[in-house]
């Protein structure tokens, strides 16, 4: 298991144990944690599971996959440095407590 | 408005549960499906589901969501019949009363009546698609009767799974509803070095035991044939509730039927494109979406803005993802630029942007479509640099 809190707009927190593989977008919706959207279902073909990872984070979850930051363009809300699609970031055990806040907008 | 019932628990009749939720309806949510089991994504089942086999990634959300969201889904059940005086519908042997209905009933699959039709396979519910994926254990020969999208991409999965498949498309060129010519073209040059055989102007006059048959008397040997000739809107309820029907189940640009207490989404509604007023039906997860988030916004007096999403539509086939912003008529022209974008207008309106593995421009052109109209000869002078319009 993986461990991953969700911090969304306005502050309400969800911790979650992840499946190990699993996506942070897949894993949102499995647990019903509201913020995230992921309308296309993780095929990079929407900005509806936009994340902000927390600076403690961004290192170990690494940098955007290639083709994000086009979608990222799209994203409702504002597009930080630290903005992900949650979809393309994968728990393993070196991101174990991870933390992500959400936007206030996805669509 | 106390009770809202929504026929069909597909994405788009779970999105406006979800929806109605969201914008603060308190009242009785209640979504029928008539498969079994929790919603699920649709795209994936000729994609990544037959790779993988993994059902669970199909999920949309898992059954706790909906007891913490007080939605009633009630799976396993068919709505038989709408009775609009009483405002109530029927299902079985059960009755539920609504203040407002949604009609999600989206589609069923076009099976041409072909002799032995029988023993062809579908692909359009997780059953399907599971059965279909069973039926590909061992090395085969498929022939897949339709070149859509779902076609094609259970052609470019069955393929690179070592497969030999045959295609047979009725009308001269793949994905003809959807794309352009020169889009077509790329896709089959792309099948072929798949290793897959295409026949164009194939209408095939037989499903046999050993294969298909094509009109022209080609006779292509196959242990496993798929039917992917398109869809048909599930407006058989709306019908016998004397609503309009065409090609769909006809709703204004609210999305509400000529009933103002039932509205309809998704692949079942035709609607009025926002641009040239023509109706219109869309088969794709974001017009049902879409749709559904613009009926809960007006159910809950947020917004009774007419509905304006720019449409957009994805197929990933191989390595290549073709991507589709905005809606091109049949007779749209093309206009291919130098990276391979195809550009579509109506008359000198840009109305479609046609791309394979280009994101960028197609997130560029979703937006751009949603404002002000783009011209042909602004787009030319900019060297089809749509953001530098």
């Amino acid at each position: 298991m993986v461990k991953v809190t969700y911090i969304a707009a306005d502050g309400t927190e969800t911790i979650v144990d992840a499946r190990e593989g699993d996506n942070v977008m897949q894993t949102a919706l499995d647990n019903d944690v509201d913020g995230i959207v992921g309308e296309c279902g993780g095929a990079m073909m929407c900005a509806t599971c936009h994340c902000y990872v927390d600076e403690d984070w961004r290192d170990q979850t690494g940098a955007r996959q290639a083709g994000e930051d086009d979608m990222l363009e799209c994203a409702a809300d504002e597009v930080k440095p630290s903005s992900r699609l949650s979809c393309q970031i994968r728990l393993t055990h070196a991101v174990d407590g991870l933390v992500v806040h959400l936007p206030r907008d996805q669509v | 408005m106390e009770n809202i019932v929504i026929a069909g628990a597909g994405q788009g009749g779970l999105q406006a549960a979800i929806s109605l939720r969201q914008d603060g309806f308190t009242g009785r949510i209640t979504l029928i499906g008539g498969e079994k089991g929790l919603p699920y994504q649709r795209p994936p089942l000729s994609k990544t589901y037959l790779k993988s086999g993994d059902a669970a990634a199909l999920r949309l959300r898992p059954a706790t969501f909906f007891a913490k969201s007080d939605i009633e889904l009630i799976d396993g059940l068919w709505v038989d019949h709408i009775d609009r005086k009483a405002q109530i519908v029927q299902a079985g042997d059960r009755v539920f009363p609504y203040d407002h209905l949604i009609l999600a009933t989206g589609t069923r699959n076009l099976r041409p009546p072909i002799p032995g039709r029988d023993r062809a396979l579908d692909l359009r519910t997780l059953e399907d698609a599971s059965r279909l994926r069973a039926a590909l254990e061992r090395p085969k020969r498929c022939a897949v009767i339709g070149g859509g999208f779902i076609g094609l991409e259970f052609a470019a999965v069955a393929a690179l799974l070592g497969h030999a498949v045959t295609i047979a498309e009725a009308a001269p060129r793949l994905m003809a509803r959807a794309v352009s010519p020169a889009m077509s073209e790329q896709f089959r040059a792309l099948h072929h070095d798949l290793g897959t055989a295409t026949y164009l102007n194939a209408p095939v006059t037989e499903v046999t035991e050993d294969g298909i048959t094509l009109q022209d008397g080609t006779v292509i040997s196959a242990d496993v044939v798929l039917v992917a000739a398109g869809v048909r809107p599930n407006t058989q309820l709306a019908e016998a509730a004397c609503l309009p029907v065409d090609n769909g189940i006809v709703v204004d640009a609210c999305l509400l039927t000529q009933d103002p207490a039932i509205s309809a989404l998704g692949d079942c509604a035709v609607f009025p494109d926002p641009n040239t007023g023509r109706p219109i039906r869309l088969e794709s997860v974001q017009a049902a979406t879409d749709h559904a988030r613009l009926i809960a916004r007006r159910i809950t007096g947020k917004s009774c803005d007419p509905y304006a999403a720019v449409p957009w539509f994805w197929s990933d086939q191989a390595d290549a993802k073709l991507q589709i912003a905005g809606l091109a008529g049949p007779d749209d022209e093309a206009l291919t630029g130098a990276d391979g974008t195809v550009w579509r207008f109506a008359g000198d309106r840009l109305s479609a942007v046609e791309t394979v593995n280009n994101a960028k421009t197609h997130m560029q052109a979703r937006k751009r479509l949603a404002g002000a109209p783009i011209d042909r000869a602004s787009l030319v002078a900019a060297g089809m640099d749509i953001n530098a319009v």
